[in-house]
Parts: C-alpha cells; structure tokens; sequence
C-alpha cells in the first residue's frame, strides 16, 4: 500500500510538473466550455443581407423596417443589380438579397398578390436555408398583420412549448458533449502516451522488474487520471452552473457515479491503446485519429445520429462517447434518474467490461 | 612553445544565481589530447559547449581557432568537429546517408563526399553495412561511425563529450586507438570523461571540482603532485572537497 | 542552396522510410472525407412526432394525415395522454408532441377559432427550433385548406397575399456535403501542418541530433527552409488527395479556378508551418509538443466556423477569429469551390493569411537560437 501511494505520487508529480500537460489537462476543458457555450450556437444571427427596394412604397418600406429590427439581420438598404448581388456573394460579404420589385404596394393593394424575391447564398445550406425560413415567417407575420382586423373564421392557433430548453440555448447540447470528449481526451490521450513513455524511455522495465506486482503498476498509472478527470468533470460541471447558467436539474451523485464509469472505460482504452504503440507518436495518432474524432462525430452531439447513414448508425453503437452522452443529457437536463438510464449503463458497463479483459490480456502477453 | 589553439580565460557562466563555470582558465595546444575531467554536475558539460558556440558565456574571455567565443560562433563551428555523449546519428538513415547528409552540410563538394565516404567506410570497415539503417547497428559501432562523421569535415580540434559512455571495453581501446590516430594528425582532440583510465590517455587534464578547474597538468605530473598511485585517487582526492558531489 | 538540398533529401529519406507518417497523410484525408461528410449532416429530418388525438374526428384525421404525408416527421405512437407522450419524449422516442384537445372540430366550428398545443424537446436547439417551424407550417396549412372547404373560396379572394420566391445561388439542392468537404478539408492540411511539423523538429531535440545541427556551420534560415519544405510538400499532397477525394467520391468539381485554391494553400501552409515551428521551440519533448499544438489547433478549428456560423458569435470569439488563419482557409475553400469567386475577391484573405505567417515565422525564428 505503501508502494502504491508513492507511485501515485510520483505520477502525480509528472503530470503537474509540466505546464503543457496542465494546460491541455485544465485549460482545453475550460476554454472548450467557453467557447461552446459562448461562441458556438447554430443559430444563425447578425447575417449580413441586402434589401433592394425598386418598389420604395408604404408597404415595401414597412416591412424592411420590420426586417430591419429583427436581430437575425444586418440589413443594408441599396439597390443592386444582378451582376452586383453576385460579386457581393462570391466576396463572400453578403448571405441574402431580399428584392421587392417596382409596384410593390400598388400589387397588394389592389391585384391582392404582390411578389418577393429572395436570393440566398445557399453554398452554406444551414445558414441559408436558416435566412430563408426567418425572412419568410418576417414576411407572414406582416401579412397576418394586415388581415388581423378581417375577422377570420376557423382561426386554428398553436402553443408551443420548448421543452427542458425553453431560451432554445446552445449549452444544453454541447455541455454534455464536451463533457464526453474532455473525458476520452485526458483518459484516452494521457494515459495511453504516459504509458507508452515510459516504454520508450525504459523505465517500464525498470518498474516491472521491481517486487511490484505489474497490475498494481497499471492500477497506480490509472488512479490520477481517475482523480484528475474528476476534478475535470466537477470544474465542467461547476462552469456549466455558474457561467453558462445549466443547472444541474438531475441528482449530482448519480452523475458522478456514471462520470467515473465512463472514465474506467476510457482508461481502459488507454491501456489497450498503449499495449499496442509502440512510440508515443503512434500512441498519439491512435488516440486523435481512433478516438478523438470518433468521439466528436459519432457521440451524436455535433451531429444528429438519426441523420447518419446505416452503417455509420451502426459504428455509433459500439463508441462509449455515444451512450455517456445520452447519459448525461438525462440526468443533468432532463433530470431523469436511473430508470431512466439503466439501459445505457448496462451497455457501457459491458463495453468496460470487454475492454479492460481485451487490454489485461494483452498486457499481461507482453510481459511474458 | 607550440601553437596554442584554444584559449580560455576567467570563463563563467551563470544561470539565475547558479555558477556553472566559475572563472575558468587554460591553454590547448595543437595537436594536443586534452582531457577535461569532473564529477557529474561539475560544469564539464556546459565549459564545453561555450568553447563549441552552442551556448554565450557570461563573462571571460576565449578564443577557439582564433575566433571569439562570443562573437564569432558560427566562424568557430566551421573548424570543430563534435560528438556529444547522446547519439547524434540519425537512427532512420542509413550509413552512407549519414555520412553523406553531415558532410554536406559542412559544405563539402561532391568529388570530396564520395571521397571521404568511401576513405571512412574502408577505415572503419564497414563494407557490408553501408546500406543497413544506423538504428541496427551496435552500440560500439554506431560511436565509432559518430566519431568518423565527426571528423569529416577535417576539423582542426574535435570536442567528444563522454564519447565512450557505455562501450564494452575493447570498443573504447579502438575508440581510443582512433584518438591517438587523428591527433598524430594535427588534430586538436578536446574530450570529456568519467573513466580514469581514460584520463590516463591523455596528454594533459583538467579536473573540475563545482565550475572551478582545481588542478591541470600531465597525468603523470598530477599523480607525482598528489602522491598517489592512479589518477583515480587524484581524482577522489580531489572531488571529495566539492559541495555538490555526486561521485 | 546545396545545404538546402542535402537538408531536403535528408528530410525525405525519413518521411517515406517511416510507415506512420506516410499511412496518416494518404489514409487519413481520404477516410475522413469518406465519413466526416455523410455524418455532419445538419439537415433536419425524421423528427419522430407523436399524437394525442383527443378528439378523434375527422379533422383531426386530416391533420394527422397532412403531417404524415409531409415527409418531415416520423410518426412514432399515438399515446393516451400527454403525460405518455412526455414519457416517449423521455426515452427520447419522440422529439415532438402534438396534442389535439377533445372536442377540436366542433369547437374550432362553434367558437371559430381553437388551440393546439405542440411540445418539442429543446435539448438541441436547432432540430426544436426547425421541427417547431415545421409542425407551425403544416398546421398553417392545414387551417388554410379546411377554412376554404367551409367557406366560399371567393369571399376571401381580397386578402392580400404576398407571394415569397425563394432562389438558392451556389447550392440549389441545399446538399450538407458539397459545403462540409471543403471545409473538412482545410482542417486536414491544417492539422498536417500543424502537428507533424512541431512533431518532426521536437523529434530532433529528443534525439539530440539538433545539438549535431546546432554546432555545424549550417545558416539558421537554411535548417528552418530545410524543415518546411518538406511538410510544405506533404500539405499540398494532402490537399491533391483530398480535392481527388472529393471529386470521385461526390462528384465537386470547383466552380473557380483549382490553381486558386493552391495558390492560397500554398501561403496558407507556410503560415500553419510558422505555427507548428513556434510550438517546437516552445517544447523540450514530443508529448510537449502535442498537447501544446493540440490545444491550438483545437480551438482554431473550433472558431473557424467550420461547423457554425461566425456571424453569429459574440464579439469577443468575433475578434480571435481575425487572427485564426484557419477561418480564411475555410472561408476561400468554400468560395472558391462553391462559388467560383476569383482572385480580387480572396485577395484579403490572403493578405491577412499572409500577414500572420509572417508574424508567425519571425516570432519562431526568433524564438530558435542555435546559441543559447
């Protein structure tokens, strides 16, 4: 026992010696909770347009006022030409034209149908199709404005409600996510190269020659990253409350429980990971090319798994990321407990389970 | 009296509040073997990278070749070879490609590569390893190939930190039979070591005890001065005194 | 210039002899963009809807049949009450509730005017903002359709109706892939630059072999020309497999000139290099280097607007994104192979990339001193 403890600390004193260790070990948490919670939205906001108004009327400037103050919006009232819309896109300094043409007003008023025109840069499809959908519910609405005082009948109107996100806030989504890659990151990443650094550099030997049983020499390689992804996972955690305003609505302890399960995942995949390198440089393409992206694109928080086609749906069945993800959003957004949740633990629990056998195993072969 | 190839005098260098080297002074004649010896941490190490241009000296004053250690580095490491105690061959080339690759960069011509090459590759006999990557060879080997490289370029002082680290012993004689062979040349031979019976080698050494040189003469003179039998007791003799020992 | 070249054919000895190097820069770009592309797929589809039909008439038959035949939504269950539906929202079953109050038909005849409610899991923000846009769309519809089957079509031929047409420039059929390859792509050459230059020279420092380099007369400028020139080459082997890549796998063509978007890797490249050159002169060992690069990297691509829009974030991410190079690489990719645009329009672009490879190369040769 205390052999174990000098270990631990001697490990600890390798990780929090370096600057550059702590930076990606402390600093990449917190700026990526900033950042996603701050600066990533997939709401599309301030885009630059351009309303050319040939009409210059009552109803045409109307409703570019009611453009104009929409937040979505950076409208710039000037009359282009064709040629002149599309020289503005390929300089990328516009997303939209909205064009009312000449008789705007005259149209409405007595043809009862007048026309618009809009020209979206569609080369980003979300952001233009996004444009469209708001200028044309902008549109709507003044029409609606119109005809408000013509009474209609069957009038059907709809309540919606926005469930567990009602401000429709980005950190909803991305805090959980986060939470999944920076786990997989310090546990995978980390503990896969100091291991195999260690290979390199011959002190592994050194250790395993030593009266110290070699499982305990993983046991105390896994301990600090175990601690230190907890300090990570409450820092998240604590940012996510206090800065970004999410409250943690399900119980902290059954989040924590499940946090430590997947990081006993992820740290087996680092043992596994490091039984195979040989350099830490292949340790580290293992990790960000096999893990890392992986973990981004198929944990479902960036992209929406149901959107994947079947055999990359099926790829995100076995990616841990994917179930911790779900986990979490359950607990801390929806505030479910476990019933809700026994599902996704069990299949983690069995993904653990493999992995830790897998990677002994091959331990173990190595020393023999 | 012979021509005088490096000159050091009160050379120091600090870092922070620590004196690696405190005020060094001493000669190195032509064709000399110059032993410099010291415990681990004694200041070898950073004496001889100044006297390399790798690192700038605080205060002193040194010439190597004639050429200022503070400002003309770059003209100092056009006429030094050097080998460092960490292996500096590049493990994923080849021989010949390292050999070739170094002589290049000194600015060899062509005709003068193949030239070199093939004098080097003969004198170390290494016929049949030519096209195998340096990382397969020996350890002993990969020194020897290190110190031949080194000298390719026909520098006139070579600088060899701990070139004979962890070499069985018949290695370090042809090492050294090597040493003899470049300075009957003319060639200036400046080394670094640990083993003492190295030092005996060498024509005259220097012992550093915590940055300062505390004794500099002929093996033979040293052992008289003491009155011991080995340089190995000089040296204990000596290195008991320092505050940072670590023999 | 003939100590470049013994530095350049050293360099390229190592590169092609070690097997990783070479597996990453052909097989990395061309499985990513094989995968990356078809699963950051944005577009909002097969939200799972389900019904409490209160009512069970036949309006509320034909509301249900308009939304199912609309191709948006998957129609998951009917449950008894809201609360069932609460619970497939829950289990994440079901993304949208639509619920029918009892007595619709006869109300919405009677009073001239009822209420749906429509409840959508907001955890992402988007899919509810777009799924809620589309149920509000159908049942606008649906009221459009039933009040003209009640009422006399004529009676309401006066009200004015503004009639929207929409054009989409540069991507008529919306396609997430044709806009994700470019962008994907510049992240790769971004991360090749980056991370295998720092890499390689911090290799060196470990190995000692740069103290060899270090004490030779060699010129500082030709080692630094020594080490970019190769990775240099290797970023633009990259972008060519990525841009083959892409046109055999997806059928992009580049609307503008192909030399453009070498013109602008080219400076590009030597700007990440820069970039990769600092963290090696700022790191002592490969696992330094990594993590310092990582962390970079990571948050350059994370505010590149790779995945969101820049217009759309604060001021003070706004600000850092003019000093990331990898925002103008993906914005001229983008430009120039969706949209044709030519040399006056990416030239700001790449004065200000050529700007901050300038400051980055300066700041890293400064920083690598052959004597300490």
């Amino acid at each position: 026992m205390k052999q174990f403890l000098v270990f631990i600390k001697k490990e600890f004193a390798h990780v929090l010696r370096d600057r550059r260790t702590l930076l990606i070990l402390f600093g990449l948490p917190v700026v990526q909770i900033l950042v996603f919670g701050f600066a990533l939205t997939n709401e599309v906001k301030n885009s630059r347009i351009v309303i050319c108004d040939y009409a210059n009327d009552e109803s045409s400037q109307a409703l570019i006022r009611k453009i104009e103050a929409s937040e979505y919006f950076d409208a710039e009232k000037i009359t282009l030409s064709y040629s002149d819309i599309e020289k503005s896109f390929k300089a990328g300094k516009i997303k939209a034209a909205v064009i009312f043409p000449v008789n705007f007003d005259n149209d409405l008023q007595h043809l009862h149908k007048a026309q618009i025109q809009i020209i979206s840069d569609a080369s980003d499809p979300n952001t233009g199709n996004t444009i469209n959908n708001y200028l044309s519910t902008i549109i709507t609405d003044y029409q609606r404005q119109m005809i408000e005082n013509a009474n209609i009948p069957l009038r059907v109107t709809t309540e919606i409600r926005m469930l567990y996100n009602p401000q429709l806030k980005a950190a909803h989504n991305f805090v959980p996510g986060v939470m999944a890659l920076v786990l997989m990151l310090v546990c995978v990443m980390m503990t896969s190269i100091s291991i195999v650094r260690e290979k390199e550099m011959g002190t592994m030997e050194v250790l395993l020659v030593s009266p110290y049983r070699p499982i305990l020499v993983i046991l105390s390689k896994a301990v600090p990253y175990l601690l230190l992804s907890l300090v990570n996972v409450a820092t998240i955690l604590l940012l996510s409350v206090f800065v970004l305003e999410l409250p943690i609505v399900g119980s902290v302890w059954l989040l924590f429980l499940e946090s430590i399960l997947f990081i006993i995942t992820s740290l087996s995949l680092g043992l596994l990971i490091s039984t195979r390198a040989k350099t830490q440089q292949e340790a580290m393409l293992i990790s960000m090319m096999g893990m890392l992206l992986p973990t981004l694109i198929f944990s479902g928080f960036m992209f929406p798994v149901e959107n994947f086609p079947l055999p990359l749906q099926l790829i995100s069945n076995i990616v841990p990321a994917r179930w911790y993800y779900i986990i979490v959003k359950t607990v801390m957004v929806k505030g479910l407990g476990f019933s809700a949740i026994w599902k996704e633990t069990l299949i983690l629990t069995g993904i653990t389970f493999f992995l830790l056998v897998v990677s002994l195993r091959n331990f173990k072969k190595r020393l023999e | 009296m012979a021509e005088q190839v490096i000159k050091v005098e009160r050379l120091t260098k600090r870092f922070g509040d620590f004196t690696a080297v405190d005020e060094i002074s001493f000669e190195v004649n032509k064709g000399e073997i110059f032993g410099f010896l010291g415990a681990n941490g004694a200041g070898k190490t950073t004496a001889m990278r100044m006297l390399c241009g790798l690192s700038i000296p605080t205060s002193g004053a040194a010439s190597v070749v004639g050429f200022d250690v503070y400002e003309q580095t770059e003209d100092i490491k056009k006429n030094i070879g050097y080998m460092s105690q960490r292996f500096s061959l590049y493990e994923d080339l080849t021989v010949i490609e390292n050999i070739k690759f170094y002589a290049g960069i000194y600015g060899l011509t062509k005709k003068q590569i193949k030239q070199k090459s093939e004098e080097l590759i003969d004198r170390l006999g290494l016929h049949s390893e030519t096209k195998k990557l340096v990382g397969a060879l020996p350890l002993g080997w990969k020194q020897k190939l290190a110190f031949s490289v080194a000298l390719v370029h026909e520098p006139k002082i070579i600088f060899l930190d701990e070139p004979t680290g962890g070499v069985d012993p018949v290695t370090r004689r042809q090492f050294w039979e090597m040493i003899y062979e470049v300075s009957a040349k003319g060639v200036t031979v400046f080394v670094t070591t640990h083993y003492m019976d190295e030092a005996e080698y060498c024509n005259r050494v220097s012992i550093m005890v915590d940055g300062r040189i505390e004794a500099l003469d002929a093996p033979r003179k040293l052992k008289e001065k003491f009155n011991v039998s080995s340089m190995d007791d000089v040296f204990y003799l000596l290195a008991r005194g320092a505050k940072k020992a670590a023999i | 210039m003939r100590t470049i070249r013994f530095l350049l054919q050293k360099e390229f000895r190592q590169i092609l002899r070690n097997k990783t190097i070479l597996a990453v820069v052909v097989m990395v770009p061309i499985v990513q963009l094989i995968i990356l592309p078809l699963a950051a797929d944005y577009e909002v589809k097969n939200v799972s809807l389900c019904i409490v039909d209160n009512d069970h008439s036949t309006y509320s038959q034909k509301l249900i049949a308009k939304i199912t035949a609309s191709g948006y939504f998957k129609l998951v269950d009917f449950p008894e009450s809201y609360r069932d539906g609460l619970k497939l929202i829950e289990s994440d079953k079901a993304d949208v509730i639509l619920s029918i109050p009892s007595n619709f038909e006869r109300n919405l005849i009677r009073d001239d005017t009822q209420e749906l409610f429509v409840s959508v899991n907001a955890i992402n923000g988007v899919k509810a903002n777009l799924g809620g846009a589309y149920v509000l769309g159908i049942i606008r519809e649906f009221n459009s359709v039933i009040r003209t089957e009640w009422i006399q079509a004529p009676r309401f031929s006066n009200i004015p109706v503004i009639d929207i047409a929409i054009t989409n420039w540069y991507n008529p059929y919306m396609n997430y892939k044709i806009f994700m390859v470019p962008g994907i792509l510049a992240v790769l050459v971004t991360m090749m630059g980056g991370y295998v230059s720092a890499l390689n020279i911090v290799k060196e420092k470990e190995l000692g072999t740069i103290e060899q380099m270090n004490v030779s007369p060699i010129r500082k400028h030709h080692f630094i020309l020594g080490k970019l020139i190769p990775f240099w080459i290797l970023g633009m082997i990259v972008l060519t497999i990525g841009l083959t890549v892409g046109f055999l796998i997806y059928g992009i063509v580049p609307e503008g000139k192909i030399g453009l978007i070498y013109l602008f890797a080219a400076v590009y490249l030597v700007s990440v290099l820069g970039l990769g050159f600092l963290v090696s002169t700022y790191s002592e060992t490969q696992q330094q280097a990594m993590f310092l690069s990582f962390f970079f990297i990571m948050i350059f691509i994370m505010l590149s607007g790779l995945f969101t829009s820049i217009d759309s974030m604060p001021q003070w991410t706004k600000v850092i994104t003019w000093f990331n190079p990898v925002t103008y690489f993906i914005q001229v990719m983008r430009m120039i192979v969706l949209k044709g645009s030519g040399f006056m329009d990416i030239l700001p672009h790449l004065l200000k990339v050529a700007g901050i490879g300038l400051v980055l190369n300066i700041w890293a040769i400064r920083n690598y001193k052959k004597t300490s």
